[in-house]
């Protein structure tokens, strides 16, 4: 699914398409909000972007055709927090792939569930993560979405949903049990 | 780490995602991959802290204000979405855009010409109502999920006693209770949670008959509307309109 039809769409869009995307798309509100939240690390610029995103939902709103109106504005809401973030934060992508897959030692339940304990100390190591990583954990465990939802707002096959989501919480667990940020930069080096 | 299904088939089965063959086959595998085990355990450790701890972000009242007033902007009503590189067709559009806006300030100003009126005015002092309970402190009076301690709270407060009752063992636990005025009027207000949701149930009493439920929607959320026993009731939120009627069965009986 490329940019979900977005350059589809007649002429005008009356009063009755208003309704109908009341009744679909605006209870998605608070999704589009959470996700641009989380991608963008803060909440203010996620109140502009979400704004913008669900005005650009109603524009393009003939361009969905029903199925899953969350999966759809949480699409349109991620392509335009990605192209917020590459106008205003270009590093914040740049780094994105920059990956080890190394194995995690110590990483006992006991551990996690400690350093998970934090809010804090867990909305840091959720918002250090590479976005792609950020948004599938968020889509996952936060808005339960299912794979096949995942894979349509994140445009990629299912396969990859399951391999990039084992990847992400793999690196949620490194970074919460590592505790110094410091030692965790060191720990980047060496490897 | 030597086992190649910690980093695959192992998270598409703590995720409900693998057909029951493969589930199973999975399964098999756990009794004697001891990585895989632990694996999971830390994994579903993790996924519990992260919805334990509620990092979930609802969108701020005044974005939701924002949103639905620009989809109400008489401006915005026709949108020219791909034809905009065809000047014949601006022409078109300008009678259109002054057509619609004419009917829509109509529409706005003369409420006669709307015959459900009457019914879209309480539906939208209803859910402006749910709306403003939603800022922050203003949801509950008193907070408690204990139907014996919101009840009491409402006596003295108001001139009727309006039935609370606590239907956690049905998904919709009790958050408490509060105040509220709907067109000029003392109602009582429970608070229930559908999961993330939040449902606002206003209570009144009325002389009028018996009615079964009416229902609507408006900018998105959903109410629904019914009078029993002397007592006009109205529940509104973002769920579904099935988890909405399925909470209106529980409190109609």
């Amino acid at each position: 699914m490329s940019s979900g039809g977005q350059q589809e769409g007649s002429d005008v869009l009356d009063s009755q398409d208003r309704v109908r995307f009341e009744q679909l798309v605006l209870p998605h509100l608070d999704a589009a909000f959470n996700l641009a939240r989380w991608l963008l690390r803060g909440r203010a610029d996620a109140e502009d972007v979400a704004q913008d995103a669900m005005l650009r939902a109603f524009r393009f709103f003939r361009g969905f055709h029903g199925g899953d109106a969350r999966a759809w504005v949480l699409q349109i809401v991620r392509n335009t927090c990605y192209t917020w973030l590459e106008k205003n934060r270009p590093l914040e992508l740049a780094t994105e792939f920059d990956e080890e897959l190394y194995p995690q030692p110590g990483a006992t339940p006991e551990t996690l569930a400690i350093a998970g304990d934090n809010r804090d100390r867990l909305t840091r190591a959720l918002e250090d993560l590479p976005p792609r990583f950020r948004e599938i954990l968020v889509l996952r465990e936060l808005e339960g979405c299912s794979y096949k939802e995942i894979a349509a707002v994140t445009s990629v096959p299912i396969g990859t949903v399951m391999s990039t989501l084992a990847r992400a919480r793999q690196r949620l667990q490194r970074a919460l049990t590592q505790a110094d940020p410091l030692k965790n930069q060191e720990a980047k080096r060496e490897l | 780490m030597s086992c190649d299904l910690t980093q695959s088939v192992l998270h598409g089965y703590m995720d409900g995602e693998l057909d029951a063959a493969r589930a199973a086959d999975f399964e098999r595998h756990l009794v004697s991959c001891s990585e895989c085990v632990a694996a999971l355990e830390a994994h579903e450790t993790l996924r519990s802290s992260l919805q334990r701890v509620g990092l979930y972000e609802r969108a701020p009242l005044a974005l939701r204000q924002r949103v639905r007033s620009e989809l109400h902007a008489p401006a915005d009503l026709p949108i020219p979405v791909a034809n905009a590189a065809r000047p014949s067709s601006w022409r078109w559009l300008a009678i259109a855009a002054a057509f619609l806006f004419a009917a829509f300030l109509g529409w706005k100003l003369i409420p006669g010409l709307r015959g459900e009126s009457a019914e879209a005015a309480y539906a939208s002092a209803i859910v402006d109502a749910h709306l403003r309970s939603l800022q922050p402190g203003h949801l509950e009076d008193v907070i408690s999920t204990d139907q014996h301690t919101v009840k009491p709270w409402f006596d003295g407060k108001l001139d009727f006693a309006p039935p609370v009752q606590d239907f956690a063992s049905e998904g919709f636990p009790l958050q408490g209770g509060r105040l509220d005025v709907v067109h000029g009027r003392t109602v009582a207000v429970l608070v229930y949670a559908r999961r993330k949701h939040l449902i606002n149930v206003f209570v009144w009493p009325t002389t009028e008959p018996a009615a079964s439920a009416q229902s609507g929607s408006q900018l998105g959320y959903h109410w629904v509307d019914w009078r029993k026993g002397g007592m006009e009731m109205c529940a509104v939120s973002d769920v579904n309109p099935t988890d909405l009627d399925a909470l209106r069965q529980l409190l109609a009986n």
